[in-house]
């Protein structure tokens, strides 16, 4: 046993730890987490003294006085709640020992590629509703003629927001036509007469889109002293509320 | 308008648009009641307290804590992470549709009503934050105690 935990492949350990890292911070989890599973994959490999650095755009790890050191630079950060629940279990697994380094590894790599979805339509239909039930929610005002003309706007947006997402790798162009097409929807809506309330329907149009859990979260952050990514996360959630607010104060102002 | 029929009216609203929010980011299905329940139990908690005409923080602060405190027992019960239950239950609390508000304002040269609302937003969010904060110290507080029940069980 203690000749195989010698033998444990270095380099391999350190790939799959900062896969995990990655994957976890891609999915939006609070940074002591990321922390918390990357230092007990190593630790349940049987190597001590590991070093751990993370950063929302960039996770370092290195085993103390000996020559391993690998980084990873991290694009993407969105919410996706599937891929934080699944890199958990196959964590837990590991440390229950019912599956080894390699297969871990290998498991990791597949998740990457491969997480499943809820389909699009159900997405865009749930925006939908996100936006009309939370417009009566959020405002207080039980005004159910609105409703339908929220619902519409906010697909609309979350739709827009979505593709144009796909086509271009600037976070901020995909939120601020989110947030002209969900404007000019309501407000073509609202000249034809299937709304009454302007402002209440635009407040329920944005809800799909704007960072109010990334404040939140950002908020966390700094509060359990991981400084660097609270500014980090918090900067993405004003420059996100800034696309959104613009987008609609162009269409409102003309 | 009558108040048990204001409360049936929030509490489904908010349960099924914390489930439909919990869809668009991908909660995994088994999760999707349990993040429809949190979100219900933080709103009706804010919203009962804001009846109360108590102050926007202490209602957000202790919605933030129930969440907490119900994300940490159905992470135990489920054996999903905490944060599976709190993201989407913090929908209808969270100050999103103020933070766009406050950016509009801005925009279109309310300068006074743009700091105001950016002021609520950055209140409303620590609020929040420091509900969460007490929800987890209950957790580090409960969890030995936890442990030690399971060693016993098993001897």
């Amino acid at each position: 046993m203690g000749v195989q935990e010698v033998r444990t492949d270095r380099n391999e350990l350190l790939d799959t730890c900062l896969l995990a890292g990655r994957i976890l911070i891609e999915g939006g989890s609070e940074m002591s987490r990321v922390e918390d599973t990357m230092s007990r994959i190593i630790s349940n490999a049987g190597v001590k003294d590991a070093a751990l650095f993370t950063t929302p755009t960039g996770i370092f790890a290195s085993i103390q006085n000996q020559p391993f050191l690998q980084l990873r630079a991290i694009q993407t950060r969105d919410i996706d709640l599937e891929k934080i629940a699944r890199v958990n279990t196959l964590s837990r697994q590991f440390a229950a020992k019912e599956i080894n380094l390699s297969q871990f590894h290998r498991a990791l790599i597949h998740l990457d590629g491969h997480v499943p979805y809820f389909p699009m339509w159900l997405q865009i239909i749930c925006a939908g509703i996100v936006s009309a039930l939370l417009m009566v929610v959020f405002t207080q005002q039980y005004d159910f003629f609105d409703i339908p003309l929220a619902g519409l706007t906010g697909a609309v947006g979350f739709v827009v927001a979505t593709y144009i997402r796909r086509l271009t790798k600037i976070k901020f162009i995909s939120e601020l036509t989110g947030g002209l097409a969900l404007a000019l929807c309501a407000l073509i809506g609202v000249r034809m007469g299937l709304g009454h309330n302007l402002d209440n329907i635009l407040i329920g149009g944005v809800m799909p889109l704007v960072p109010g859990v990334a404040i939140t979260n950002s908020i966390r952050d700094l509060m359990s002293g991981h400084l660097l990514t609270g500014m980090a996360r918090g900067m993405e959630a004003v420059l996100t509320a800034c696309a959104i607010g613009f987008g609609i104060a162009i269409i409102i102002s003309l | 308008m009558n108040i048990y029929l204001q409360l049936l009216i929030q509490a489904s609203f908010s349960y099924l648009s914390t489930v439909a929010f919990a869809v668009c980011i991908n909660v995994p299905r088994r999760g999707l009641n349990c993040a429809g329940l949190s979100g219900m139990i933080g709103w009706l908690t804010y919203w009962a307290l804001m009846q109360l005409h108590l102050s926007v923080m202490i209602a957000n602060l202790a919605g933030a804590f129930l969440i907490g405190l119900f994300g940490l027992l159905f992470a135990r019960w489920k054996k999903m992470p905490v944060i599976t239950f709190n993201i989407p239950g913090l929908v209808p609390l969270v100050p999103g549709g103020t933070a766009y508000e406050a950016v509009r304002a801005f925009a279109q040269n309310h300068q006074t009503l743009g700091i105001e609302l950016s002021v609520k937003v950055a209140m409303v969010a620590g609020s929040i934050a420091v509900g969460f904060m007490f929800a987890q110290l209950v957790a580090d507080l409960t969890r030995p105690r936890w442990g030690s029940w399971r060693k016993l069980a098993k001897k």
